[in-house]
């Protein structure tokens, strides 16, 4: 029904949470996601057998933001965001196009869609693609059929693009629930919705790419005290006890490189 | 967004279909005595052919036309589904008028009801039709506070086109229909230069919006996600250079304004046959201009997803 | 107007609302509908169980060389679903856009069929199609005239063969020397220097220590045969808050993902490393400790310039190296734990030579200012300022925050050390620092770099896959240095050379392979030189061959550098009408484009439908946690007539009764096919292709008895077998005792001798020895030059050698390939997904 199912108190909202800082851009999830879906709940798909375009949940882009130096390169998987308040869903005029009550998932039951195309207009996110064979509209089903799916083990219910992201790069849970594991990974590091003018209050969170690790600091631990200064403080530092102690004066070359010699020919080493 | 032509035919001709009808309705109260059967009959069956057209052409734009009948169960929500609904209430009054009209040769009294019931239907299946676009928040210039006007007018001003002609061939005094539609004219291009004006600029969504990556500063597609052209790029990602837009303005201002309101005025000057035939060239001109008016309402028109595809602003 | 439309708007958005906001829609809660409504049809009810299939079957995956474990459903004989191996050591369960699109591999259009006889001329694509029978005829009789007459006129060499020890054991059984794999083209650069220098490599006999690394350092890869760990990886080491930097010219891919991305000047990389050292080396920022006991830092190099040891270690009786002994002023054999070598110094050996720690050299060199960072800054295309910082960091990471892991081990000298202490930086490096013409000395550059900071298999740093490391070199010199009708090589035709006397060479300096590996052309040419195959063979350089017989080698496309020329080469003929490469046989599964050019094509079966073997004989699967092998096991019965290549070779083998093939009375040794071949084998005693599952009742691992039941024990453990290695064998594995025992027992290696890390490479010294007139084997005025120029035993930097032909100026730009994440080569062109998904081409 293309009514939006009513908000109750403890409402489930699956959806996926996409670690923009750790995805490769490889496309594993977009063809996993083929491959499962390919003769899943809303198959088959239409190149399966290699015809026409072919309809895909999934797409993989690649942008760049920024600049110069300071400019980041970002990949960024694109597939249903299973909006609280889709307007895909609304605007159908069968029924077809539906968002279920009991854990947010939005569908399109091929059986009754007409192929008005409406709902991927009405769309912002472009989750929605036609299919040529069919006749109707096709978009990412969250795995419906896997995540729940009793024949598979536990581990193994998960949607296929979250199952295969060889970077980890993408979370499946229930975003209705502040102590899921995704909800708490959503507020650590600011996750966030795409395109919030629309009000389609996506569910499908977004994970900003985190701080490049530059400049003087190295990032690792206890970064900022072992800079380039440092370096070179050590060095000199170095090179004035190898003075001091005066070892073998032959190895002291013309060029600079005799006091490092100076040190090393002190050292007491052991096999 | 890609214009179909099937989807054009369908807003255009049901547009002048309810249009025709819904001046005949207003006629058949206002100025009954204008009005025989074969001009009701006439009018009322091309009106109903218009609709009809529109109808069956946005019908077999579907992937499943078969299963059409389901697109009326939705009208809680869709306006899709209530444009369908009311389209299809709209042909009880003016079906009862051609009725009416069939059986009486001047039907009088029985003819007021469903003429009196034809006006809002139409008015209100055109307001549907309108709404299916405005209401979409993806596509900033349908989503347009002068979208509805816009398709009430030109509904208005093809159907009073239309009307006028047929009076004409019918050999009817028309000056207050001649002066009707240039007064609607007149607010339609008032109207459709407004819209224009009104979509110029930039919606509020960019590529920045859309990626979230605004923060980092400008937001390029460095490469897209696929090898071919898919589905979002070729309905949602139709594009019209700037240029050809504005020449297909001046030829929709040409063909939808201009040569229908000077012909409507040399009709109204000239009278005879020279008004009927300016009356029907003013109606093939306003209809191949409409069309042009309609394919640009698409072409024109930017969907937020391309914002995914390297579109800067939609 | 406004106002009409936007009241006209408020009464849309009213109604709406009012449509929107009805009664809650629970599950239940909408059950009455009006009669429009009910046109809708019911509820959709969704299928949330639907069985996935009715079998599952567990295998490895070959849409690219990683060799992933995967799990094949299967629904009425056809594939369902692939999805990763949870349990599989390689990829923990994901699985890339190559692996998921293996169902299209499957139901491919462009699989072959049937053997195919060339009937139209080569390259028209024009062939009939023959039995099997007739195809194994042919090619018996070409091949059978050959090894009765002079066996290196055939010249066989296959692609992205993972069955490589048993295409070379049979070369080494038909007695060609002609035979070489993909790796030739690949990464030699890069597997050479490192098994030089630490008796392993990056390329596919390394990775970094993700759990523990806080800087890792990736020079030039982009998807790297470790395509899923490398991803699996990265994520963790983010995870973690270790900081990645990417050195890559360009900045997709995993360098997007780095915190740093270092975008170099191409080829510029071993300058960039001199300049990291330089710095490191100007601040002591040095593993001393690191370097004294596990390289050759402290080894005696002999100064006596111009004469025929010059740069030759100084060595005891025994041939062991000297190194300085501070405690007894004298020198002393560097195997010897109780001395205390010195790094520097110039030292009197007794017979009156002079000699210095190769270290003094090292240091000497790098310390020069045309290796500061100033100096190479600008070349590079970075700043110094750069350069230092990232020499600090480096610096930082690997000695403040030094990794120490309270796990006791004991060395290679017996002695029990408490903790294990790592220097957490890691570095790895692929075709970007590989295929550049200075790619085998830069790479040594890292290394050297690795070497000086102490962190080469250490807690947090790159760290050997089992069964590396090896002793360096990594194997024995190259077999075919004679060849005789009927007589197998003496040894496996690819191998190690060691100096001049290793070459396989006439004595006037020419060549006696066909593609003139360990040629004075190219000495250390380890994975041989496939890519020179098609070009000598037409050319008749350094001899004509008969036969050229490929396998999973798109030559005609990808592998030669030249699609044109080698077509033509592959389709010219003599003045007489007759091909300039008279016969070609080969094997493909699907109709690639060198399926055009062959006489005789013996259609592969796809990896869904064959036995295989992961081999530790061949690459290995293992990581640093111990040593892993698996088999691919035939989860679809082809429907077309085609066989596995593996069992066509052994069944050409027995036609042909080369020795390892047959019995003594003649007939096959394994009548049961490549399975057999597998269960059966034995390269040497106990040593077979697998590793898991040995001794008669499968309880052995590495060395023991064939076992029957070995298939049929790694099926039931889906398909691999992995020996997880004991905590105090987890590092410092060339100098481990435990472990070095422990490779002993498991047959990775022979001796248990300390690995020493050879910062100061002599075989190459050795080479330049000779080009400078030393010795009784050298090379041919034309090569002398070269030699004498490139085989410098320190790392060194020059110009790519393509980039010297031409004036930078006129072409300031460089055109990179790279692989795209979700192509293989040639192989995906004809998959539907894969070829939607991304980028039309490979990476060729
Ligand atoms: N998806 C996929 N995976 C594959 C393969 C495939 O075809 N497709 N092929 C497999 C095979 S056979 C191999 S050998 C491996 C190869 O794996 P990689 O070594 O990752 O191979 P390339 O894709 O050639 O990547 C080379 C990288 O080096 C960079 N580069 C170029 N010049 C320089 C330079 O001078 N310095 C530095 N630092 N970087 C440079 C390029 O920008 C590019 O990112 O991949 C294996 N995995
Ligand atoms: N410009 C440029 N050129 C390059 C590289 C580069 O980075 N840039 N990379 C180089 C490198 S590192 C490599 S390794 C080479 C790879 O080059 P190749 O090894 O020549 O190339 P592949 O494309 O892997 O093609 C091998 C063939 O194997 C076939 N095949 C696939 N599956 C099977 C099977 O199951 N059985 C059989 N019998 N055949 C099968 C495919 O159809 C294909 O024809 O390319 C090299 N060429
Ligand atoms: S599988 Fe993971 S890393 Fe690869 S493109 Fe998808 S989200 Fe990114
Ligand atoms: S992403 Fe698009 S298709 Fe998915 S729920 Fe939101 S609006 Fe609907
Ligand atoms: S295409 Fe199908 S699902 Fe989409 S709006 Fe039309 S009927 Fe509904
Ligand atoms: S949740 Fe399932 S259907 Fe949706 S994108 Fe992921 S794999 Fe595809
Ligand atoms: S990396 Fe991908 S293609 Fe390669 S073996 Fe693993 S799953 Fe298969
Ligand atoms: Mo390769």
């Amino acid at each position: 029904m293309t009514c939006l199912p009513a908000p109750f108190p403890g409402q489930k909202k699956l959806g996926l949470v996409i670690d923009l800082d750790t995805c490769v851009g490889c496309h594993a999830c977009a063809v996993n996601c083929k491959e499962w879906n390919a003769s899943g709940h809303s198959g088959p798909l239409s190149d399966f057998e290699a015809k026409s375009d072919g309809v895909w949940f999934n797409r993989v882009h690649t942008y760049e933001a920024g600049e110069g130096e300071a400019s980041r390169t970002v990949h960024f998987p694109r597939s249903c965001l299973h909006c609280e308040e889709p307007a895909c869903v609304t605007v159908c005029p069968t029924g077809a196009s539906y968002k279920r009550a009991e854990d947010g998932i939005v569908l399109v039951n091929a059986d009754t869609c007409i192929g008005c195309k409406l709902c991927s207009w009405a769309c912002p996110y472009g989750a929605r693609e036609f299919d040529e064979d069919d006749g109707v509209m096709k978009k990412c089903t969250l795995c419906v059929d896997k995540i729940y799916n009793e024949n598979l083990p536990e581990e193994d219910r998960q949607p296929a693009c979250v199952a295969t992201c060889p970077a980890s790069a993408r979370h499946f849970g229930d975003l209705g629930d502040p102590n899921s594991k995704v909800s708490k990974l959503v507020a650590e590091r600011g996750g966030y919705d795409l395109m919030p003018e629309m009000g389609y209050k996506p569910v499908n969170k977004y994970l900003p790419p985190r701080p490049k690790k530059t400049g003087a600091s190295c990032g690792s631990k206890a970064s900022e005290e072992f800079s380039l200064i440092d370096l070179a403080e050590r060095r000199a530092a170095k090179d004035e006890i190898a003075v001091k102690t005066g070892a073998e004066p032959t190895l002291a070359k013309a060029d600079g490189k005799g006091a490092a010699f100076l040190r090393w020919a002190d050292r007491v080493l052991s096999r | 967004m890609h214009p179909a032509f099937s989807v054009i035919l369908f807003t255009t001709a049901s547009g002048a279909g309810y249009g025709l009808l819904l001046w005949f309705a207003l006629c058949s109260l206002a100025a009954p005595d204008w009005i025989d059967r074969p001009l009701a009959l006439t009018t009322l069956l091309f009106g109903l052919a218009l609709v009809s057209a529109g109808l069956g052409s946005s019908t077999l734009h579907l992937g499943r036309p078969e299963r059409a009948w389901r697109a009326l169960s939705q009208w809680r929500t869709s306006w899709l589904s209530r444009e369908g609904v009311a389209a299809i209430a709209a042909y009880v009054p003016a079906g009862l008028l051609a009725l009416a009209w069939i059986v009486w040769p001047r039907p009088g009294g029985v003819a007021i009801l469903p003429a009196l019931l034809m006006i809002p239907a139409a008015l209100a299946t055109t307001y549907c039709t309108a709404m299916i676009y405005a209401s979409l928040k993806t596509v900033r210039q349908w989503r347009n506070r002068f979208t509805v006007p816009n398709y009430y007018a030109l509904g208005l001003f093809t159907g009073a086109l239309l009307f006028a002609a047929i009076l004409r061939l019918f050999g009817r005094e028309t000056v207050a229909v001649d002066i009707a539609v240039l007064v609607v004219g007149a607010a339609t291009l008032a109207l459709k230069l407004a819209y224009w004006r009104s979509i110029e600029g930039r919606g509020a969504s960019t590529a920045e919006s859309a990626t979230g990556l605004g923060g980092f500063g400008t937001v390029r597609l460095f490469e897209a996600p696929h090898t071919e052209e898919n589905y979002l790029m070729r309905e949602m990602g139709f594009s019209i250079a700037r240029k050809h837009a504005a020449k297909l303005r001046r030829l929709c201002l040409a063909a939808l304004f201009g040569a229908p309101l000077l012909l409507t005025l040399i009709a109204l000057l000239a009278g005879g046959w020279i008004a009927g035939f300016a009356a029907v060239l003013a109606v093939i001109s306003a209809g191949a201009g409409v069309l042009v008016e309609r394919w640009l309402f698409f072409a024109e028109a930017t969907h937020v997803v391309t914002l995914f595809y390297g579109a800067r602003a939609a | 107007m406004a106002l009409i439309a936007d009241a006209l708007g408020q009464a849309g958005r009213l109604f709406r609302r009012m449509a929107l906001t009805e009664a809650p829609a629970r599950p239940a809660a909408r059950a009455r509908r009006d009669p429009l409504e009910a046109l809708a049809g019911p509820p959709e009810v969704v299928e949330t169980s639907p069985t996935v299939g009715d079998e599952v079957k567990y295998t490895t995956c070959y849409m690219c060389a990683c060799r992933c474990g995967i799990k094949v459903h299967l629904k009425d004989g056809k594939i369902r679903y692939i999805e990763g191996n949870r349990d599989h050591p390689v990829n923990r369960g994901v699985l890339c856009g190559k692996g998921s699109a293996g169902i299209m591999q499957q139901y491919s259009p462009a699989k072959l069929r049937k053997p195919l006889l060339r009937t139209g001329e080569r390259g028209s694509g024009e062939f009939k199609e023959i039995e099997w029978d007739e195809a194994m005829r042919l090619a018996t009789d070409w091949l059978g005239e050959i090894r009765r007459t002079d066996p290196k006129k055939l010249a066989f060499f296959t692609g992205r063969d993972q069955s490589q020890s048993l295409t070379g054991w049979w070369a080494m059984q038909f007695g060609t020397p002609n035979f070489a794999a993909h790796g030739g083209f690949c990464s030699v650069n890069m597997a050479a220097a490192g098994l030089y220098s630490m008796g392993g490599a990056f390329w596919e006999f390394g990775e970094p220590d993700w759990d523990h690394a806080r800087y890792f350092v990736m020079f030039g890869v982009a998807e790297d045969h470790d395509s899923n760990p490398i991803k699996i990886g990265l994520s963790k080491l983010k995870a973690n808050g270790a900081k990645f930097v990417s050195v890559n010219p360009v900045k997709t891919g995993y360098s997007a993902v780095a915190d740093e991305w270092v975008g170099l000047t191409p080829g510029t990389d071993g300058l960039f490393v001199f300049a990291l050292i330089h710095a490191l080396l100007e601040a002591d920022a040095i593993d001393f400790d690191f370097l004294a006991r596990y390289t050759n830092a402290t080894w005696l190099v002999v100064q006596n310039p111009g004469g025929p040891d010059h740069g030759l270690f100084a060595r005891d009786a025994n041939g062991v190296p000297l190194a300085w002994d501070k405690t007894e002023g004298a020198a002393a054999a560097s195997s010897r734990a109780d001395i205390s070598p010195a790094v520097v110094g110039t030292f009197d050996l007794a017979d009156g030579r002079k000699a210095v720690p190769s270290f003094q050299l090292l240091a000497e060199r790098y310390l020069d200012k045309q290796y500061a960072p100033e100096a190479v800054a600008e070349r590079c295309g970075l700043t110094a300022e750069r350069i230092r910082r990232i020499a600090a960091e480096i610096a930082h990471a690997a000695f403040q925050e030094e990794i120490v892991l309270d796990q006791p081990w004991t060395d290679w000298a017996g002695r029990r050390h408490e903790k294990m202490i790592g220097r957490p930086v890691a570095m790895h490096g692929m075709r970007g620092i590989s295929a550049h013409s200075n790619g085998f000395h830069t790479c040594r550059a890292i290394h050297v770099l690795q070497m000086l900071i102490g962190a080469i298999d250490t807690p947090g740093s790159w760290r050997y896959k089992a069964p590396y490391p090896k002793p360096i070199p990594g194997g024995p010199p190259p077999g075919g240095k004679t060849t005789a009708p009927n007589t197998p090589l003496s040894g496996m035709p690819l191998g190690f050379t060691m100096g001049p006397e290793d070459l396989l060479v006439e004595a006037d300096g020419t060549p006696k392979r066909l593609d003139k590996a360990y040629s004075w052309e190219a000495p250390l040419s380890a994975h041989g030189l496939m890519h020179m195959a098609i070009h000598n063979a037409w050319a008749g350089d350094p001899y004509p061959v008969d036969v050229l017989f490929m396998y999973m080698a798109n030559m005609a496309w990808n592998s030669s550098m030249n699609t044109a020329g080698t077509m033509k080469m592959l389709t010219d003929k003599h003045p007489d009408g007759s091909y300039k490469i008279p016969k070609i046989i080969y094997s493909d599964a699907y109709a690639s484009e060198m399926v055009s050019y062959a006489d005789l094509v013996l259609p592969d079966t796809t990896y869904l439908e064959r036995w295989d073997c992961i081999s530790l004989l061949d690459r290995p699967i293992g990581s640093a946690h111990g040593p892993a092998d698996a088999i691919r096991r035939p989860v679809l019965k082809p429907d077309r007539d085609v066989r596995p290549f593996q069992d066509v070779m052994i069944d050409l083998g027995a036609r042909l009764g080369l020795p390892g093939f047959t019995n003594e009375d003649g007939s096959p040794k394994f009548p049961g096919g490549y399975s057999d071949y597998i269960v059966n084998h034995q390269r040497k005693p106990g040593i077979g292709p697998l590793a898991g599952f040995r001794g008669e009742d499968g309880q052995t691992p590495g060395k023991g008895a064939p076992n029957k039941g070995q298939l049929e024990a790694y099926i039931a453990n889906k398909s691999f077998w992995r020996l997880e290695l004991p905590h105090d064998e987890a590092y410092f594995k060339h100098s481990n005792k435990g472990y070095l025992d422990h490779a002993v027992k498991l047959g990775m290696i022979d001796k248990a001798d300390q690995i020493v890390l050879q910062l100061y490479c002599e075989p190459l010294q050795k080479f330049r020895l000779a080009a400078e007139g030393h010795g009784a084997i050298q090379p041919p005025e034309r090569d002398r030059e070269r030699v004498r120029t490139y085989f410098d035993p320190l790392p060194i930097w020059y110009q790519p050698l393509e980039e010297q032909k031409i004036a930078l100026d006129d072409f300031p730009l460089s055109a990179l390939t790279q692989r795209p994440m979700a192509m293989y080569h040639s192989w995906h062109s004809q998959n539907a997904w894969l070829a939607r998904s991304s980028r039309r081409t490979s990476s060729t």
